[in-house]
């Protein structure tokens, strides 16, 4: 069966590949959105923090022998435990000043992680091995899909889903979401805002670094992963806009699928569908899809 | 101008023009270099210094320069300075097409827009069939310049390059104190009162943009002709970072400081070459300390320390630039 001169089975692929790629872009920029909602930064370094969850799976398990799913509950914990000592020592100094030397704070950052990581090993990537239940395909009767790459796109639909319960639903998400919209007022209130900061930096850089495990068995883990992927995702978000936290999510898995497609038609414009959406939104509405955060 | 500065522009121009005459001291090449990024830098400043917009897109025109001039050049057979000329035109042109879609939005929107153009140019230079990919555009000839002088000597290319630059630069000073400069830093300070005096401040910032960008291009297609190559780390997000740390370093609210800068990162990148992926963090940290605890710059604290050691002069403005608003 064919759509478009094209076989249903190649389709389907790049689909499936595309949704793949659009849950990395799913849960990444969601916590830039997070982030950006609690600490007006746009943190650059979300790239980077992907690459080194990958790499601290690599370790983790090349190391100390940490099988896959425990390096899926450590690496994003350790990453996270980091993201909040930055967050402590060095980007709360940069609170009430221009929101753009956060973003160059955080891009310095990327320079050292993504430069120590090289030196440490080099620009080549380290293979990661698919944990061996996630081995093997399931016949779907229209496709043939790689366990392992379903097991990404659940589990990053899952955690946006958590995450977006826990924002919207619980109480500590209603903090969350005063202190965004007022954050001296919440502080009246008792809640103790600077570690609501903390915690909120943590989660959303623990987001990328899951999400950096996940992405470990199907792309090589190097220095480099996590750049390219950071500046797509920037340009998702001005799609998107950094206001809604389900326009992220959508956004993000939309724009992958639009991607997988664009792989199939015109393989030659797949590096850069996404930058010329972005364009076209700019011209067509500047405020972004889900647009609020500019009122 | 105060006599400080103009006995210091003095002697640092003499110095530049004795370069050629102490081989043994300096190397021409490098300080052509940091020349380029000198004039990248200060070009760059236009926009986060004067009008307080951040472009982290700005290698896209640095590489445009390099390439069209490269290609122009190498395969055209172009004179040299029409070469250079043709590749500053079309960087201000992509200049005014990214600046018209970029400043859509504002603060840490126009940063990740430019970010995400500069890109797409990137995915271009590597896919187009007359780049050479990877390799990058190799053995681009020098030419003459004119007609007259030959390029292929290092001294005569040395005298053209610090011309150039120093046109540029010049360029960018009466840009900066013209009226048009002053609507400039209206906007930076006050967006919303600079339009309603009924600046047209879209037109303004366009502009801006176009001439920041046509002048890195002629940056970069010096870089080209001067190395002879046109690669694709011009063109790389890297080389955007590279310029905002040259011109934060150098004192952004300053107009020649991020020259300065320009010559502290080049000498770091030039001397630091040898320990290979080290440049990357070092460069890095030094980046985070000038974030954290330095965001005047050289120029602009030494200015400050002048200025707080002559007490009839007006106190020191205590100053956070860029002013960005962001929508």
């Amino acid at each position: 069966m064919d759509i478009l001169g094209i076989p249903i089975q190649a389709l389907m692929g790049q689909l499936m590949l595309g949704i793949v790629n659009g849950s990395f872009y799913a849960v990444l920029s969601l916590g830039l959105a997070i982030i950006f909602g609690v600490l007006k930064i746009v943190n650059f370094a979300h790239g980077a923090f992907f690459m080194v969850g990958a790499f601290t799976a690599f370790l983790l398990a090349q190391y100390m022998g940490a099988n896959y799913w425990m390096t899926l509950l450590l690496a994003p914990l350790l990453v996270a435990l980091f993201g909040m000592a930055f967050e402590f020592l060095f980007l709360r100094r940069l609170y009430g000043l221009d929101p753009i030397y956060g973003l160059l704070l955080t891009f310095s950052l990327v320079l050292v992680l993504e430069g120590g990581f090289r030196v440490a090993f080099g620009s080549s990537g380290q293979p990661f091995a698919t944990p061996e239940q996630l081995r093997g395909t399931i016949n779907l009767g229209f496709m043939i899909l790689p366990l392992y790459r379903g097991f990404v796109i659940v589990s990053a639909l899952l955690l946006c889903l958590v995450t977006w319960y826990v924002i919207e639903r619980t109480s500590l998400g209603a903090n969350l979401r005063a202190a965004t919209e007022r954050s001296e007022l919440t502080q009246a209130f008792g809640v103790n805002v600077p570690r609501l900061i903390t915690l909120t930096y943590g989660v959303g850089v623990g987001l990328a670094a899951f999400a950096g495990v996940l992405a470990a068995p199907i792309f090589h883990v190097n220095p480099s992963m996590g750049s390219s992927l950071v500046i797509i995702i920037f340009a998702v978000v001005v799609i998107g806009g950094l206001g809604s936290i389900m326009g992220a999510i959508v956004t993000g898995l939309g724009l992958g699928v639009v991607e997988g497609f664009t792989r199939v038609f015109y393989s030659e414009f797949s590096s850069t569908i996404v930058f010329l959406v972005m364009v076209l939104v700019l011209l067509l509405r500047p405020a972004g899809l889900f647009g609020r955060e500019e009122g | 101008m105060r006599p400080l500065s103009s006995a210091l522009l003095a002697l640092g121009l003499l110095a530049l023009l004795a370069v050629p005459f102490f081989p043994q001291l300096v190397y021409s090449i490098f300080v052509m270099k940091t020349l380029c990024f000198v004039l990248f830098a200060c070009a760059f400043n236009l926009l986060l210094g004067h009008t307080g917009i951040l472009s982290f897109g700005h290698a896209a025109f640095f590489g445009t320069g390099a390439y069209v001039t490269g290609v122009l050049v190498k395969a055209y057979g172009v004179p040299t300075e029409l070469g250079i000329l043709a590749g500053g035109l079309v960087a201000a042109a992509l200049g005014a097409i990214i600046g018209a879609l970029a400043i859509r939005r504002s603060g840490i929107y126009l940063a990740m827009i430019t970010l995400a153009l500069s890109q797409l140019v990137f995915f271009f230079f590597l896919q187009a069939p007359f780049t050479g990919a990877e390799d990058g555009l190799q053995r681009i000839p020098r030419g003459t310049f004119l007609g007259i002088v030959d390029l292929r000597n290092d001294t005569a290319l040395y005298y053209v390059v610090l011309g150039i630059v120093g046109a540029g630069l010049w360029l960018v000073w009466r840009t900066v104190n013209s009226p048009f400069g002053h609507v400039l830093r209206a906007i930076r300070e006050h967006e919303p009162r600079a339009i309603s005096l009924g600046y047209p401040v879209a037109r303004y910032k366009v502009l801006v943009f176009t001439i920041s960008a046509g002048l890195s291009g002629v940056a970069g297609a010096l870089k080209a002709i001067v190395f002879q190559l046109a690669a694709l780390y011009d063109a790389h997000w890297h080389t955007s970072g590279d310029v905002i740390l040259m011109t934060l370093m150098g004192g952004m609210s300053t107009v020649f400081g991020p020259a300065v800068g320009a010559a502290l990162v080049s000498a770091l990148n030039h001397y630091l070459d040898p320990f290979g992926a080290w440049v990357t963090v070092i460069t890095g940290l030094v980046f985070m300390t000038c974030v954290l605890t330095f965001r005047q710059g050289v120029v602009g604290q030494l200015g400050q320390l002048l200025r707080s050691r002559r007490p009839s002069a007006p106190a020191a403005k205590v100053d956070s630039r860029p002013h960005t608003n962001h929508r």
